[in-house]
């Protein structure tokens, strides 16, 4: 866990969301929502529309709900942010407009400029998260010539090198062929912290502990992935 | 790009700070332009080949940097030698070779990221006009990193139109591509702000909300 604030005690290892409903101008994305989450891998399904972004972004908040409160680990997203945001790190669906630098490297040491972290100890940590991931040889690369499986990786290393104790990943494979989508799944499988998944891929939904189905804003399941995907599918047919 | 022109190798051009380059580059820009006889100019052009190798910069590398101005260089020499005497055209050929030469090898022998630091570092006296060089060396690197990327946005939707036979329009390619440009800025912004830029975000800002928290205050 990176070294965010502490959470009030008894607090650790939930994210809770607490009637928590929001209205983009007349528009109802989510409604009421009251949600304890603190299974190692969450899904959330749903229809495109139904709120599953706005929902991952509520998780570290990047958006604030129009009613309620969500907490991080007992750190309100409202009052606390700068906290949350170090204890939940985000992956966007389209890593482009995620990677913000021109070079490999010093895109990844973007997150820890932005933390504080001394000098001295970042080309380290940023070997370490490059090597990792299969990243090592393009470290000096040029981001823009990277494939999009790598771009991909590229994205969640410039998080996960932060050490964030939550993930929360918007669609991180929609945009991969058949082998990079491979990639970015095995590097998930294999991520210590706990997962917020929003997914349209019935697959990786299958290995999550807990599915959120999503429709009109509101959670229409909640359930293991069996019975989750099930109604899933019968409201998509 | 210039993001991809850095080559790296490990030379004593290399390990030249950059400011200092920039400051050679523009000592030596004005010097050659202040000698007036060609011989010295073709022997300071021979330097800067044996600086190419000293950098380790293939000579294929190397002659793509000259070769987009060949054209250029050959038109100055036709018209200085028609208006005056060849000599003079040879001069400013020989003038402009070395200059854009010198100015390609400290491109390929500096990554974007030091050349931005020198900057800021260059930048920093203006703090006390209000100017934050962070930002503007933020905003270079950002710039070197969307060009491609718009690029390819672009290249993208002309092909789009050019199927559906708009491929004459500007407004038919410049709409889309701007719609789009202002999308990604959007979604670029909220991705730099959940890996923690801008706002309250440093250390000082979250001992400061803990701080509130340990105090029972509302923010």
């Amino acid at each position: 866990m990176s070294g965010s604030a502490d959470s009030p005690p008894g607090s650790a290892g939930r994210i809770t969301l607490e009637r928590v409903s929001h209205r983009f101008e007349d528009r109802t994305v989510l409604a009421d929502l009251d949600l304890v989450l603190a299974e190692r891998r969450i899904a959330v399904i749903g229809a495109n529309g139904s709120g599953k972004s706005t929902f991952a972004r509520l998780l570290n908040g990047l958006q604030i709900p129009s009613a309620g409160r969500v907490t991080v680990d007992g750190l309100d997203t409202r009052t606390e942010g700068a906290a949350v945001r170090r204890r939940v790190g985000f992956v966007f669906q389209n890593p482009d407009n995620q990677i913000v630098f021109p070079v490999v490297e010093e895109d990844v040491a973007f997150g820890l400029k932005n933390q504080g972290v001394p000098k001295a100890e970042i080309p380290a940590r940023v070997d370490a998260v490059l090597a990792r991931y299969g990243l090592a040889d393009h470290r000096e690369r040029a981001t823009h010539l990277l494939s999009g499986g790598e771009k991909q990786l590229l994205a969640l290393s410039g998080v996960l090198v932060t050490d964030p104790a939550w993930l929360v990943l918007d669609e991180p494979t929609t945009l991969l062929d058949l082998r990079n989508k491979r990639r970015i799944v095995d590097a998930i499988r294999a991520l210590p912290q706990r997962v917020v998944l929003v997914t349209h891929d019935l697959d990786l939904v299958a290995e999550a502990d807990r599915v959120l189905v999503l429709d009109e804003g509101r959670v229409v399941a909640d359930d293991a992935p069996g019975p989750a995907t099930a109604l899933y599918s019968e409201r998509m047919a | 790009m210039i993001a991809s022109l850095y080559v790296p190798r490990s030379s004593p051009i290399h390990a030249l700070p950059p400011g200092l380059k920039v400051v050679a580059l523009m000592a030596a820009g004005t010097a050659v332009f202040l000698i007036p006889d060609p011989l010295p100019v073709a022997g300071a052009l021979a330097v800067v080949a044996g600086l190419y190798a000293l950098a380790r910069i293939p000579a294929r590398v190397a002659l793509a940097q000259i070769r987009p101005v060949l054209l250029v260089l050959a038109v100055i020499f036709a018209a200085q030698a028609l208006l005056d005497h060849w000599t003079t055209g040879l001069l400013v050929v020989l003038r402009f070779a070395t200059l854009i030469a010198l100015a390609a090898l400290v491109t390929l022998t500096t990554r974007a990221s030091a050349m931005i630091e020198a900057l800021e570092r260059g930048l920093a006296p203006l703090r006390h006009l209000g100017l934050d060089p962070a930002k503007i060396g933020l905003a270079l690197s950002m710039a070197l990193r969307f060009i491609p990327v718009i690029a390819g946005i672009t290249r993208e939707v002309r092909e789009a139109q050019r199927a559906r036979g708009l491929d004459r329009s500007i407004v038919a390619v410049a709409v889309p591509v701007l719609l789009r440009t202002l999308k990604m800025a959007d979604d670029i912004a909220q991705a730099m702000e959940a890996r923690g830029y801008g706002g309250p975000t440093g250390p000082a800002a979250v001992a400061a909300e803990e701080a509130r928290r340990a105090r029972g205050e509302a923010p």
